[in-house]
């Protein structure tokens, strides 16, 4: 049995966001981090290792020096990576994003018991639309925004976190389940895996390595077969300080409302 | 010569601080009221390989080096020194012997949990007349054919509370003296005859546990001699020379700890219309403190190096240790003063490292004794 997650490097929101000439982003130029909800899936798949004894292979879409957070990722317990990187993919809008990451998944394999995992959404695009898009190329029943998971055979219970309560569902593998960070806590790196981790395997599939996959259609991957392009990119201006105010009493709504006021917004 | 860290210890490096960062700093100052022995965290630390960097894999270690021991034991005691006190104290004071000069059944059974962070280790060197002149053991281990029979009492000793596993020093031979007279042993914690006092008040690192060790009719089985009788002494000399490269490693980290506490607090702290970081006295202070932790810092990387070459480091663990600890007194006493009025009130993080920096100073052997093994080495 497999759980293949897929993990996303994004910039480091804390920091300034850098903008390239054609409006996309400049990755390379900023501080990276792996995105939190990503995160989720990657322990989610680690603790139905520690349950099952299933091998974890963490996927990334990304420049070159994402294989540094793969390499951490494993550091963390999965047992290989794939890094999917090549000129022609990048500026792939979340269409030819998900066709490149299925395409690269249905290379690794998809068989009976395996789990897929992606996290809900990625903080740079926001969209949450990746995820599910996998799982519709794939042709694999999705669960999204899975809260706890819990595997017997070829079946997979989970507890599906809503705005207003949750959904016990059950699946048959394989499947593709999407996390949110509220989900658990990730695991740390292990010093002794840490030791490991830059002896594990790790792939690089390039677009030669991609490119006959019949998931792949040259004309929509990257920049140029992207249907939706990004206009413009920006950092945006800081607003002003926030006023809060505490109490659920009379008191308190009479100050809002005269803050208010006072601001001629009322 | 290379001043690149690996890959393997940049990666250490970036694990530490987010669990520093995350698990140990914020709850440093309640645990330092309350007295607080950590056990939580060393289970977790346990778990993540934190309590056997730079033991080989085969023992329960992390399969790691003395870089990235020193890389955690440095952030863990920036965060809290108490801390970095548990696991230094464990790792190179009672594992170091047992990996060094232990027999392979020894380092099965005793070294491979206390690598692994299932049990915890301490060391038990200091008595009552013997601190400083640590060969003036007056405790006592007599053959007794089919086990050793020890007697006597061993005090401040780190861990002591919480421990499982202790290795101590003791007479076996008062003809002979210091050399070839003292003997050493491993103790569990269940060993008929052998118990801890109660625990010391301190000044600082009050998180740790500092008891005393006594010896009533102890009865050990013959097994758990390491080494062989009369090499106790050299034995006990030699875990201190590479255990004093992790206490160099905590002057750095409380220093640096004390560091980014007072940079943090000058730069908000205003004054006669500016930061307290825009006066040049302080500003100046502060580059010279930095400048000196950097060169206390590279002390203990150069000693940890020759470590994990296997090569001799007692000169260069004895410089480190006493250049370091001397700093992170200076650090925290400084950082205390740019602190004003508030440096003196317990609500501020920065006294914790003035009462924390001074142990540095003193256990692993005082200043004084390692100037004496500098002096000694350059001298002759
Ligand atoms: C919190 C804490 C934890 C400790 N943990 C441990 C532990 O885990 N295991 C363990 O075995 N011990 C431990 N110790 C003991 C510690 O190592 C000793 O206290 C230390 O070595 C000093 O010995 P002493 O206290 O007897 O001081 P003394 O030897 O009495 O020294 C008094 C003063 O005289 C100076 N002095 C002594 N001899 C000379 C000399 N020849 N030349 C110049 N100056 C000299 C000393 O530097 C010092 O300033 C711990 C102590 C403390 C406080």
């Amino acid at each position: 049995m497999k759980a293949i997650v897929c993990v996303k490097q994004v910039p480091d929101t804390s920091g300034v966001v850098a903008v390239k000439a054609d409006g996309t982003m400049d990755r390379a130029a900023m501080a990276t981090i792996t995105n939190h909800d990503d995160l989720a899936a990657v322990e989610a798949a680690l603790e139905l290792k520690d349950k099952t004894g299933c091998e974890v292979i963490v996927v990334s879409m990304g420049p070159p020096p994402a294989e540094g957070m793969l390499r951490e990722l494993i550091a963390m317990g999965a047992d290989r990576g794939v890094l999917i990187s090549a000129r022609e993919f990048g500026g792939s809008d979340t269409y030819a994003t998900s066709q490149i990451i299925a395409a690269a998944v249905n290379k690794i394999g998809v068989d009976k018991e395996d789990v897929v995992f992606c996290g809900r959404q990625a903080i740079d695009g926001d969209t949450a639309q990746v995820g599910p898009q996998i799982a519709e190329k794939l042709g694999l029943p999705q669960v999204t925004y899975a809260a706890d998971i819990d595997k017997d055979g070829d079946k997979l219970t989970i507890k599906r976190l809503l705005e207003d309560g949750h959904m016990m569902l059950s699946v048959e593998t394989p499947c593709l389940v999407t996390t949110v960070k509220e989900l658990n806590n990730p695991r740390y790196m292990n010093v002794g895996l840490i030791q490991e981790c830059f002896d594990k395997p790790l792939d690089i599939f390039d677009y030669e390595a991609l490119k006959d996959e019949p998931l792949i259609d040259p004309d929509t991957i990257g920049l140029e077969g992207s249907p939706t392009n990004v206009y413009k990119s920006f950092s945006p201006p800081a607003k002003g300080a926030c006023q809060m105010l505490e109490g659920s009493d009379r008191g308190t709504v009479d100050e809002l409302t005269g803050i208010l006021a006072d601001k001629h917004l009322i | 010569m290379n001043f690149q860290l690996t890959r393997e210890q940049e990666l250490t490096k970036k694990m530490v601080e987010k669990f520093c960062e995350e698990v140990v700093a914020p709850v440093a100052d309640d645990m330092d009221v309350e007295h607080e022995f950590p056990v939580d965290i060393v289970k977790q630390m346990g778990e993540l390989g934190m309590m056997g960097i730079m033991w080989p894999k085969e023992y329960g270690g992390a399969g790691g080096d003395y870089i990235q021991y020193c890389e955690v034991i440095e952030r863990l005691t920036a965060a809290h020194a108490a801390v970095g006190t548990v696991v230094a104290a464990h790792t190179s004071l009672c594992t170091g012997p047992i990996y060094y000069y232990g027999t392979e059944e020894q380092k099965q059974e005793w070294m491979v949990p206390l690598a692994k962070g299932e049990r915890l280790g301490a060391f038990g060197l200091t008595e009552a007349d013997a601190g400083s002149d640590s060969g003036a053991t007056q405790t006592t281990a007599v053959d007794m054919g089919d086990h050793w029979l020890i007697n006597g009492s061993k005090i401040f000793i780190t861990n002591a509370g919480y421990a499982d596993t202790f290795v101590i020093t003791a007479m076996t031979d008062k003809k002979l003296g210091t050399r070839g007279g003292i003997s050493f042993f491993i103790i569990d914690k269940d060993d008929p005859g052998f118990s801890t006092g109660a625990e010391e008040d301190k000044l600082g690192i009050r998180c740790s546990s500092t008891r005393e060790l006594i010896f009533e009719d102890c009865k050990i089985p013959k097994d758990r001699l390491v080494g062989k009788v009369g090499q106790g002494f050299k034995i006990a000399m030699g875990t201190l020379e590479k255990a004093r490269i992790g206490v160099a490693a905590q002057g750095v980290g409380v220093a640096q700890g004390a560091f980014e506490i007072t940079k943090e607090y000058m730069g908000q702290r205003k004054q006669f219309g500016k930061t307290i970081n825009k006066f040049q006295y302080p500003a100046f202070t502060m580059a010279e403190l930095y400048t000196r932790i950097e060169a206390a810092r590279l002390l203990v990387m150069r000693a940890a190096d020759l470590a994990d070459k296997g090569m001799p480091c007692g000169t260069e663990s004895a410089m480190a240790k006493f250049y370091a600890s001397e700093i992170a007194m200076d650090m925290a006493t400084k950082g205390v003063q740019f602190h004003g009025g508030y440096g003196f009130i317990n609500d501020y993080s920065i006294q914790r490292y003035f009462r924390d920096a001074k142990i540095m100073e003193i256990y692993e052997g005082t200043s004084e004794i390692q100037k004496l093994i500098v002096s000694g080495a350059i001298l002759r």
